[in-house]
């Protein structure tokens, strides 16, 4: 897939227009994972923007996101950058054997008290 | 009062005492809570990409569940009450991923969003009226600080959940208030503990779940309520010498009319 094509499929996937950005930074200001992410809200949008994806595909800041609507909630001209962020996801995810969790890596992250909220969460977010 | 009610997976399991006294109250209340026959698990986050279809069907199943039974919807669990408000709202909205799902799953009468779907504390607040709780308490919490934990998926995003101001929240304030308690307002009440990434980064559930009671503790909270069973576990495992008890609000509730065994 080329750059264009798979830009389009993100803003397809995501239905988020990048355009109406205004660089204020405030999804990023309000991450609250922004200190673990080396991509951060509004580069996310940014780089989807100018097709630069393939460098979001490869970064670990993908499965940072905490899906908190922070940003969604807070952008002052409703971009809602964690949608685009999921759709990088996704189509990572996709991509064959391409699973952020893998098997066996579950039960090391487990503890008596986890919830099942959070395992089945961690299903939907970081395998397919 | 009858409603169709949809507990989901941890209530089942590590959040057993949420549901527990959640029924408990409701019974005391004189509401009587229908739990949806095979109900399936709502996935825990909602599934944002537009092309995820078959991700959403377990809550458009549920949704339509109630809607055949002619009843509201209540949920209890923060991440239940999240997806299942914003598949429903897909639904009613977004007519490819309605097509889609009504596609897939051929009920007997398509499902376009017709049900209500509210969080057990809309049905205190709405249903019940914050009043009447007030005076059914026989076991007030007079005295006691409170600070509600709202976390993030009660109230965002605000435009599709509309359970109250996102960024100003009442309601679990008010509940706190009719239970007897004073509520202690602070900012990080509706900021995220760490959520499912806990599973994998233990460090920074410390750092968000720490801000939130260290936050809560400065302004002088004795004990913090929440309807999320993931910011209950987060916070507990990250207390860092915090000394803030975190519950879960329905136990607060059946404590208050009398019903807590």
């Amino acid at each position: 897939m080329n750059r264009k094509d798979k830009q389009e499929q993100i803003l397809r996937m995501s239905g988020v227009n990048a355009r109406k950005c205004m660089r204020c930074g405030k999804c990023s200001a309000t991450c609250p994972a922004y200190d673990e992410m080396e991509y951060h809200p509004h580069q996310f949008v940014y780089m989807v923007e100018s097709g630069n994806i393939e460098p979001l595909f490869e970064s670990e800041s993908i499965y940072k996101c905490l899906t908190c609507f922070a940003c969604v909630e807070r952008c002052p001209r409703d971009v809602q950058p964690a949608k685009l962020i999921e759709a990088v996801r996704v189509m990572a995810l996709r991509q064959q054997d391409n699973t952020h969790m893998k098997k066996g890596d579950l039960p090391m992250m487990l503890d008596e008290d986890i919830p099942q909220q959070a395992i089945v969460s961690a299903f939907r977010k970081y395998t397919k | 009062m009858i409603f169709s009610y949809y507990p989901g997976c941890t209530l089942k399991t590590k959040a057993k005492d949420l549901d527990r006294y959640g029924r408990k109250s409701a019974e005391a209340l004189g509401i009587t809570l229908e739990e949806i026959p095979n109900w399936q698990c709502c996935g825990g986050v909602y599934p944002i990409s537009k092309d995820e279809i078959a991700t959403k069907l377990s809550s458009v199943r549920a949704l339509a569940s109630a809607k055949e039974a002619g009843q509201d919807l209540v949920t209890l669990c923060s991440a239940c009450h999240n997806v299942l408000k914003q598949v429903n709202n897909d639904m009613a909205n977004d007519e490819e991923i309605c097509a889609k799902a009504n596609r897939y799953l051929e009920l007997e009468e398509e499902y376009h969003g017709e049900t209500n779907v509210i969080h057990y504390l809309e049905m205190l607040r709405d249903k019940v009226g914050f009043d009447k709780i007030k005076e059914l308490v026989k076991n007030p919490f007079t005295g006691k600080k409170i600070g509600a934990y709202y976390g993030c998926l009660l109230l965002r995003p605000g435009k599709v959940l509309q359970m109250d101001n996102p960024e100003n929240p009442k309601i679990m304030e008010d509940f706190i208030r009719a239970i007897g308690g004073t509520p202690v307002i602070y900012p990080m009440r509706n900021e995220c503990c760490g959520g499912y990434v806990t599973l994998e980064d233990k460090a920074l559930a410390n750092k968000r779940s720490g801000k939130v009671l260290e936050n809560a503790k400065d302004m002088g909270a004795d004990m913090l309520i929440t309807a999320c069973p993931l910011c209950l576990y987060n916070l507990n495992k990250n207390t860092d010498g915090y000394d803030v008890p975190v519950y879960y609000f329905t136990e607060l509730l059946a404590e208050a009319l009398g019903v807590k065994d």
